[in-house]
C-alpha cells in the first residue's frame, strides 16, 4: 500500500506513561535522533516525585514532551499534536492538552479493568470505547501483546520483556519521523553491553515498533519536518544540569584551580553531582556530605584552601545553607552556590518547576550580606552563566549564588556550543608577601575593594579569619561600633561595585520601536522570546530583556527600562522580580504570574500582553 | 623570634606560635593549659607555622585560632569538621588541627563529627570538653551530667549525656585518646601522640570551666581523689590505678573489674593489658564511664584508648583522581564541552 510523506513546520509530541514504562528515556532517544535531522527543539520532561508510584495511577504519570520544527524553537510547545498514552492514566492525565484533531497513540493493554479503575474511569467507562477520543486520530496498538510475542524465543523473564515495550513505541515513531535506527542501536550497545539478552530483546522490539509502522495498513503517512535555520556549525544536545556541569568544569580550566563540589543530594540538584563525579580525570573534586550544611561547609574549607569551591542544591538546601555562606561572604571567600529551583515552600514540589527563591537567594541570610545573583535563562546558557558566576566569585573575592530551575535543569535543546579557545582565561590573584617585611593585611582592599586571597600553606602570609565582624585591614575581631558600619557598607558596596564589570544589559529581541517592554529572568527566557515573536508578527510593539545579573543589575537598567511605556514582568513565582525592580528603580511594572509547577505557555503569555496592550 | 636549628632550618619556639592579640578567655580558665601545651607541642614537633591551620567552630573553646600564630579560621557553630574536610581536600598537605568543644562538636556539630570520624581524614581533633556551656554563659551542654542545675533547668537536667568517647569508637574513629588540662604532661604526650597518628585523631580534653562549672572534672585533676579515680593507660601494660598502683583491673568474662593488688590474690599478671590495636577492648573502655562518687566505680581512662590507622579518605580520594587520569587520560576541554555525539548544520 502507497505511503505518503507529509511534512511539518513544527510538531509537539508528549510521551506519557507509567513511572516504571521508561518514558524518559524514549523520549530523550526520540530527542536525540530529532536534533540528528537539524531540526531545532526543546523538551521537558515531567515526573513524579515518587521513583515507583503506585503503577497505574494517575499520580504514577511520567511524561515527557518535545517541540521540534523546521523553525526556531523557544518551548516544548503549549499543546501536543501527537499523544503517547501507555496507559489509562497517561491518556487521562494528558488528553486535556492535545491540540483539536491531534494524534493519540496508545497502548490498548494499559487499559483493562485494573488500570481503568487505577484512573479513576468511572465503572464500565472506557475511552477507547466511548466518544472521549471522538474527533482525533486515534491509533489503537497492543503493544504490551506485540512485546510478548516478538520476545517468545528471550530467555528473559515476563517482567523484563514487558520493559522492552517502550522500544516498541520507539521504533514505530523512528517509522513515523523516518528515523534512522542506528541512534537507539548505538544506545542500546552501550547500556546494555554487559548484558546480550536484554540488548537483543531490546533491539528486537525497537525494530518491530519500526516495522510494525511500515507493514501495517492503518499507517498511511509519514511526517518530515525539514531542518531548522539554525546557524552553520557544530551542535550537540545539552540539558541544563550537564551544561552547568561543564561549564563549571571550564572554568576551573581557565582560573587555573581544581574543582572542588560538595553537595548533597537533592531533587533537581542530584544530576550536577552525578555528573562532576564522573569527571575525576578533570581533577574534580566532588564531596558527597553528610547534609547540606557539611555540603556547603566543605566548599567553603575547600575555598579558604584555595579550590575554585562549589555547592549545589535546591530551595530547602539553600534555606540550610544560609548561615555558612554568610560566613563565606564576611569571610569574602570565593564560592558559588548553585540553587536549581523547585516548587516550594518546604519539601514543596520536588520535580516540579519554579522561580521562587529569587528572594531567598537575595536576601536569605542574617545581617546585611549582599551576594551576587546570577541566573541561568536556557539549558545552554548554563553554561556561560557558570563561567560568570565563577569568574565574578575568583576576581571579587565573594559568593556568588547562581540560579537555574527544574525546567531548565531537565530540559534539552541543540547547542552550537563553543570552543575551549574562544572563553577568555579568568585571572585569579592572589596574596603575595609584602617585599618590606611589614605584615600582611588579609583585608586590605584594593581599588575595587577586594581583598586578596591568601591560601593556608603560602609562606609569611598566616592569618587568621573568623565569622566575627573585623577590623577594617588587619581582619582583628572588632566590636567598634563605627567599625561595624563601615565594613557593612563597605561589603555592600563592593558587590555593587561589580556592576562595573558585566555587560550592559541589551534588548534580546523585540519591535524597534517597541513601547512594551517583557522583562524576564531565568527559565522564561523560551516562552517570552516565542511570544515576541508572535506578537511582533502580528504587529504589537513589544520587546524582549533578559536578565542573567539580578545582583548587581546591569548600570543601564534604570534607563533601559525609563524608556518603555509599560513593563511586563512574568514569574514562575508571586511577583519576586517586580519587587527587587519596584524597589530598585522604583518603576511601576505589571506582573504575570504562573504558581503552578509548570512552565507558562505561549499561549497564556501571548493573551496576557494583549490585553495589557489593550487595557 | 626564632633559633636556628644549625642544619639551615628555623625552629620556632613557643611563644613563636602566640598571636599579638589578647588572649580574652575568663582568668582561670582551663583552655589557658591547652593552649600552652599545643603552642610548646608545636615547637617540639617543628612545625611550619605557614603549613599549619587551626579550624573551629563557635564557643569559648573556638576562640582558639585567634592565638595561634598560624593559618585558621573560626568559622560556624558545629561546622568546623565539614569546613576542615574541605580544607584537607584542597591541600592535603596542610597540618591541620580542628578545636571544638561539647556543645559545638556534639550537639550543634554532632552530625559532623560522626562523619569526619567515620571518612578518617588525617585532622587533629581536640574537643575541650567543661560539660557547661560557657560563652552562652551557663546552660547544661550534651555532656553535664543528669539532674544538672542550670539556667536553662532550674529543677535539674533530664537528658542522659553523650559518652563522647563511645561516640567516636561507634564512628569508627581511629585514634581515640583523652587527657585533661590540669596535667600539662600528659596532655602533651597525648598531642604528640595524636599528631603522629595518619587518619583522624579525637583528644577529649578535660577542661575546667572556673566561672560555670567549676570542679567538674576535680575527681580527676585533684591530687587525693586522681590516683583513685584516673586510669592511665600504656599501650602492652596491665591497667594498673589507685594510690602507688594497689588496684587493678581484671577481666571478668567479658566484664571488667576492679582486683586489689595489695591482698595476695591477685597480681598484674592477671590484670587486662592494653593493646591500643584492639577495637574490642577500646569499646570496653570507653565504657569506663561512671561517676566517680559512685561506690565500685571504674576509673576513668585517660590515655590513648585506641590508635590503628586505616585509609584516610583524603588517600582514597586523590588515588581515584590519579586513577581517572591513567585510564581515561588527562581531561580534554574540548572534548568535555562537545560532548559524546555532535552533528554539522551546514
Amino acid at each position: 500500500m502507497q505511503k505518503t510523506t507529509e511534512i511539518r513546520e513544527e510538531i509537539t509530541i508528549k510521551f506519557a506513561g507509567d513511572s516504571g514504562d521508561g518514558m524518559q528515556l524514549t523520549g530523550s532517544l526520540f530527542t536525540s535522533s530529532t536534533a540528528l535531522t537539524g531540526s531545532d527543539l526543546a523538551t521537558f520532561p515531567d515526573f513524579p516525585a515518587e521513583i515507583r508510584a503506585p503503577a497505574g495511577t494517575l499520580a504514577g504519570v511520567s511524561g515527557f514532551q518535545l517541540n521540534f520544527g523546521s523553525k526556531h524553537i523557544y518551548t516544548p510547545g503549549d499543546k501536543y499534536d501527537v499523544l503517547v498514552a501507555m496507559n489509562a492514566a497517561a491518556l487521562k492525565t494528558n488528553l486535556f492538552h492535545l491540540k483539536k484533531g491531534g494524534t493519540v497513540i496508545v497502548n490498548v493493554d494499559g487499559f483493562d479493568g485494573k488500570n481503568l479503575r487505577l484512573a479513576k474511569y468511572e465503572d464500565g467507562a472506557n475511552p477507547l470505547e466511548d466518544d472521549t477520543l471522538a474527533g482525533l486520530d486515534v491509533y489503537k496498538i497492543s503493544i504490551t501483546k506485540l512485546t510478548r510475542e516478538g520476545l517468545k524465543e528471550s530467555p528473559l523473564g515476563m517482567k523484563e520483556k514487558d520493559r522492552c515495550k517502550n522500544m516498541f513505541v520507539l521504533g514505530f515513531l523512528f517509522w513515523r519521523y523516518g528515523r534512522d535506527l542506528q541512534v537507539a542501536i548505538d544506545f542500546l550497545n552501550e547500556k546494555f553491553s554487559k548484558k546480550p539478552d536484554v540488548y537483543d530483546a531490546n533491539l528486537t522490539i525497537l525494530k518491530a515498533g519500526y516495522h510494525y509502522g511500515e507493514t501495517t495498513e492503518t499507517f498511511t503517512t509519514k511526517y518530515d519536518v525539514a531542518p531548522a535555520p539554525l546557524e552553520k556549525g557544530t551542535y550537540r544536545s545539552i540539558m541544563g544540569n550537564n551544561a552547568l556541569v561543564i561549564g563549571l568544569i571550564t572554568a576551573s580550566r581557565k582560573a587555573g584551580l581544581p574543582l572542588f563540589y560538595g553537595s548533597y543530594p537533592i531533587t533537581p540538584a542530584s544530576d550536577i553531582l552525578h555528573g562532576l563525579s564522573s569527571y575525576k580525570n578533570y581533577g574534580v573534586k566532588t564531596f558527597q556530605a553528610e547534609d547540606e550544611i557539611a555540603a556547603v561547609c566543605s566548599a567553603l574549607g575547600a575555598a579558604y584552601g584555595g579550590n575554585l569551591a562549589v555547592t549545589g542544591t535546591s530551595g530547602p538546601g539553600l534555606a540550610l545553607k544560609g548561615e555558612a555562606i554568610g560566613l563565606a561572604m564576611i569571610l569574602e571567600l570565593p564560592m558559588v552556590i548553585c540553587n536549581i529551583q523547585r516548587g516550594g515552600p518546604s519539601t514543596g514540589l520536588p520535580t516540579k518547576t519554579e522561580q521562587s527563591d529569587l528572594l531567598q537567594s537575595v536576601y536569605g541570610r542574617n545581617g546585611e550580606c549582599p551576594i551576587p545573583v546570577v541566573a541561568a535563562s536556557s539549558p545552554s546558557d548554563c553554561f556561560f552563566t557558570a563561567i560568570e558566576a565563577c569568574r565574578i566569585a575568583l576576581q571579587h573575592m565573594t559568593p556568588v549564588l547562581f540560579l537555574s530551575d527544574g525546567y531548565i535543569a531537565n530540559g534539552a535543546e541543540p547547542w552550537k556550543f563553543p570552543k575551549a579557545d574562544d572563553i577568555p582565561e579568568i585571572i585569579v590573584n592572589f596574596a603575595k608577601p609584602k617585599e618590606d617585611g611589614e605584615q600582611f593585611l588579609p583585608y586590605e582592599r584594593d581599588e575595587n575593594l577586594v581583598r586578596q586571597w591568601a591560601l593556608p600553606g603560602m609562606e609569611g602570609l598566616a592569618h587568621r579569619i573568623g565569622g566575627l565582624e573585623k577590623e577594617a585591614n588587619t581582619g582583628n575581631v572588632s566590636y567598634d561600633p563605627a567599625n561595624h558600619e563601615y565594613m557593612t557598607k563597605v561589603r555592600q558596596a563592593k558587590v555593587n561595585k561589580i556592576a562595573n564589570f558585566i555587560p550592559e544589559q541589551q534588548i534580546d529581541s523585540g519591535a524597534e520601536d517597541a513601547n512594551v517592554l517583557i522583562l524576564g529572568w531565568g527559565s522564561t527566557y523560551g516562552v517570552i522570546k516565542a511570544t515576541v515573536r508572535e506578537l511582533n508578527k502580528a504587529g504589537k510593539k513589544v520587546a524582549h530583556a533578559h536578565l542573567r545579573h539580578i545582583v548587581p543589575f546591569p548600570n543601564n537598567l534604570g534607563d533601559l527600562l525609563n524608556a518603555y511605556d509599560k513593563i511586563i514582568i512574568p514569574e514562575i513565582n508571586n511577583g519576586q522580580l517586580c519587587k527587587l525592580i519596584r524597589d530598585s528603580y522604583l518603576t511601576e511594572v505589571v506582573q504575570y504570574n504562573k504558581i503552578q509547577g509548570i512552565p507558562i505557555t505561549q499561549m497564556e503569555l501571548v493573551d496576557f500582553v494583549n490585553q495589557v496592550l489593550e487595557s | 623570634m626564632s633559633t636556628n636549628n644549625g642544619n639551615g632550618t628555623v625552629k620556632l619556639r613557643a611563644k613563636d606560635f602566640a598571636t599579638d592579640q589578647d588572649v580574652r578567655w575568663c582568668p582561670g580558665c582551663g583552655d589557658y593549659s591547652i593552649l600552652k601545651q599545643v603552642q610548646s607541642v608545636m615547637a617540639e614537633l617543628g612545625l611550619n607555622k605557614d603549613e599549619v591551620a587551626v579550624i573551629s567552630g563557635i564557643g569559648c573553646s573556638s576562640r582558639f585560632p585567634y592565638y595561634m600564630e598560624t593559618y585558621g579560621m573560626h568559622s560556624i557553630h558545629g561546622r568546623a569538621p565539614a569546613i576542615a574536610s574541605g580544607l584537607k581536600l584542597a591541600n592535603p598537605d596542610l597540618d591541620i588541627w580542628m578545636i571544638t568543644g561539647d556543645g559545638d562538636g556534639l550537639s550543634i556539630g554532632g552530625n559532623h563529627l560522626i562523619h569526619i570520624c567515620r571518612r578518617n581524614f588525617d585532622i587533629n581533633i581536640l574537643l575541650f570538653n567543661n560539660q557547661i556551656y560557657g560563652l552562652t554563659k551557663g546552660q547544661y551542654s550534651p555532656t553535664s551530667e543528669i539532674n544538672k542545675k542550670t539556667k536553662s533547668t532550674p529543677m535539674g537536667s533530664i537528658d542522659h549525656p553523650i559518652n563522647p568517647l563511645a561516640l567516636v569508637a561507634g564512628a569508627d574513629a581511629s585514634f581515640i585518646a583523652r587527657s585533661m588540662d590540669r596535667d600539662p604532661k600528659h596532655l602533651k604526650t597525648m598531642l604528640h601522640r595524636s599528631h603522629g597518628h595518619k587518619g583522624t585523631s579525637f583528644v577529649e580534653i578535660y577542661q575546667n570551666c572556673n566561672i560555670f562549672n567549676d570542679g567538674a572534672f576535680f575527681a580527676f585533676t585533684d591530687k587525693a581523689t586522681k590516683p583513685m579515680n584516673c586510669l592511665f593507660l600504656e599501650h602492652d601494660q596491665p591497667l594498673v590505678f589507685g594510690e602507688n598502683g594497689n588496684k587493678g583491673i581484671k577481666m571478668d568474662g567479658l566484664r571488667p573489674m576492679v582486683v586489689d593488688l595489695n591482698t595476695g590474690d591477685f597480681t598484674t599478671d592477671d590484670l587486662w593489658i592494653h593493646d591500643e590495636r584492639d577495637v574490642f577492648k577500646a569499646m570496653l573502655l570507653t565504657r569506663f564511664f561512671e561517676d566517680p562518687r559512685e561506690e565500685g566505680a571504674l576509673p576513668r581512662p585517660f590515655g590513648v584508648i585506641y590508635a590503628k590507622e586505616r585509609a584516610t579518605y583524603e588517600d582514597g580520594m586523590f588515588n581515584q583522581l590519579d586513577e581517572a587520569r591513567v585510564t581515561k587520560g588527562d581531561g580534554n576541554l574540548d572534548a568535555l564541552i562537545a560532548g559524546p555525539q555532535t552533528w554539522e548544520i551546514s
